[in-house]
């Protein structure tokens, strides 16, 4: 036991270093994929037939394939099309791509919940379609959306963890080697659990700030009077 | 007699097979308040959609100001409906935005003007609509009639040519009618042209100059106050107007006669 912790002592320089791997493809994962899911969001709410359908595409694809299989074809496939791409913009793009098919689904539902009565609202005083969706639609359906979409980010960085599969260096890849070096892998794996699972914790304390903060006076989630 | 501001001609809706209305002909004039009532399902909502170009007509013509705004090479969609002030049934303000907020954001979003002029002209609105010391509050701290009122400032800042109300007080408790009625008065009094769907017979009877009755996407009658409820040529609009009169407004032409 003592030689464990000695172990996981010498070790913890590496976890922390993991540890910002994994924060790091989470941050990305989850700004890339917002950007990629609110327009997809966006194209299958307003958009023409044409975009709608490449936005379903796109949603289904991704939520219907997993993760990993992302990932390989990415970083092992691209490749066979002339598209080498290092460890980690692999990761990268595979989260994001992947995030993206979800929280387009999150962010869809909470412009649909918005209604056609404030798109009616914005036009009936000379707004365009897109000032109106700019300006009126977003700005409400964001907020909406928080409750249900925080579960992306933090679903999103368990699964990182499948980038240890391409030997990007992140929180799981440094628990694999401590449990090789100590012959000790349930030590290891419980040690990386707890690590997991304080990131997830503080994770959660921001995105119930966030929600706080975006909280419109007098206004709830149902739309009815707080 | 004054200028037509708003005219229709043959307008025509209907979805699949059925129709809404049906060759709908209508003028209002400059300091106009016309009051169109009718049965629920007659139309009278999706016409003022159409006025407004919210709603695509099928066919017919609209021109605002001797301009006809349904020719798409006339003007933009919404530049015109810009100048045709709308209030909706269920209010329907900004719900992210404080009072002030919503009347400011089409001054700035489309008109342009700078921050601080539309500020000042957003506080001038909430005035007219005596509301100013509610400038900063959300829609989901003000009540029913506030919001409505909210929502007529919101429309006169753009300094419309013409009003449309859709049945503003039907979504609110009696009790908060008579502010939102006594805003409109006003407005009438000031001389805003005014296209008013609404069932408050005691509105109509004091303020309006020309109704309409409306049936099964129909114009059925149309003549002042008085010809409708005293000498109507049809029964069924006799019945009608008495029906809802006694349900609604009864008691408003008394209490200022």
């Amino acid at each position: 036991m003592a030689e464990w912790f000695y172990f996981f002592y010498t070790a913890l320089p590496a976890f922390l270093n993991g540890a910002l791997v994994t924060l790091e493809l989470t941050a990305v994962g989850v700004l890339a994929g917002f950007v990629l899911g609110l327009a997809s969001a966006l194209g299958r709410v307003y958009g023409g037939r044409w975009l709608r359908w490449l936005a379903i595409g796109y949603i289904e694809l991704f939520r219907g394939t997993p993760l990993l299989v992302q990932l390989f074809l990415v970083y092992y496939g691209l490749p066979g099309l002339g598209l080498t791409l290092d460890r980690m913009p692999s990761a990268f793009i595979a989260l994001a791509l992947n995030s993206g098919a979800y929280q387009a689904e999150y962010l869809r539902g909470s412009i649909l919940a918005i209604g056609e009565g404030q798109m009616m609202a914005g036009r009936a005083i000379g707004l365009s379609r897109w000032q109106t969706i700019r300006y009126i639609i977003l700005p409400q359906a964001l907020r909406l959306a928080i409750p249900a979409w925080s579960n992306e980010p933090v679903s999103l960085l368990k699964s990182t963890a499948v980038a240890f599969l391409i030997a990007v260096p992140d929180l799981m890849t440094r628990a694999k080697a401590l449990a090789v070096q100590t012959y000790d892998p349930i030590g290891a794996y419980i040690a990386v659990a707890v690590i997991y699972l304080a990131m997830v914790y503080v994770l959660d304390a921001f995105l119930k700030l966030l929600e706080e903060r975006a909280r419109i006076p007098g206004y709830s989630v149902e739309g009815k009077k707080a | 007699m004054s200028q037509p501001v708003l005219v229709a001609q043959n307008l025509t809706k209907t979805y699949g097979n059925n129709v809404i209305f049906r060759n709908i002909s209508l003028s209002v004039n400059e300091r106009d308040t016309i009051v169109i009532v009718g049965p629920s399902g007659t139309g009278k909502s999706t016409l003022l959609r159409c006025l407004n170009l919210l709603t695509k007509a099928d066919s017919g013509k609209i021109w605002l100001d001797g301009v006809e705004i349904t020719d798409p090479t006339c003007c933009s969609e919404d530049e015109c409906r810009q100048r045709i002030g709308m209030v909706f049934q269920n209010f329907l303000l900004f719900n992210h935005l404080t009072a002030l907020d919503n009347v400011m954001i089409g001054l700035t979003k489309v008109k342009k003007m700078p921050k601080e002029q539309a500020r000042r002209k957003a506080v001038e609105e909430l005035e007219r609509v005596g509301l100013v010391d509610r400038a900063g509050h959300y829609p989901g701290q003000l009540s029913g009639g506030q919001q409505q009122r909210v929502a007529i400032a919101r429309a006169l800042a753009m300094e419309p040519r013409v009003m449309l109300f859709d049945e503003p007080t039907s979504a609110l408790d009696p009790e908060l009618i008579g502010e939102v009625l006594a805003v409109m008065k006003q407005l009438a009094r000031e001389g805003m042209t005014m296209l008013v769907v609404t069932h408050e017979m005691g509105f109509a009877r004091e303020v309006a100059n020309r109704m309409i009755f409306m049936e099964k996407g129909q114009i059925l009658e149309e003549g002042t106050p008085d010809d409708l409820f005293e000498r109507p040529k049809y029964e069924r609009t006799r019945q009608f107007l008495w029906k809802i009169a006694e349900l609604h407004g009864r008691k408003a032409p008394e209490e200022n006669g």
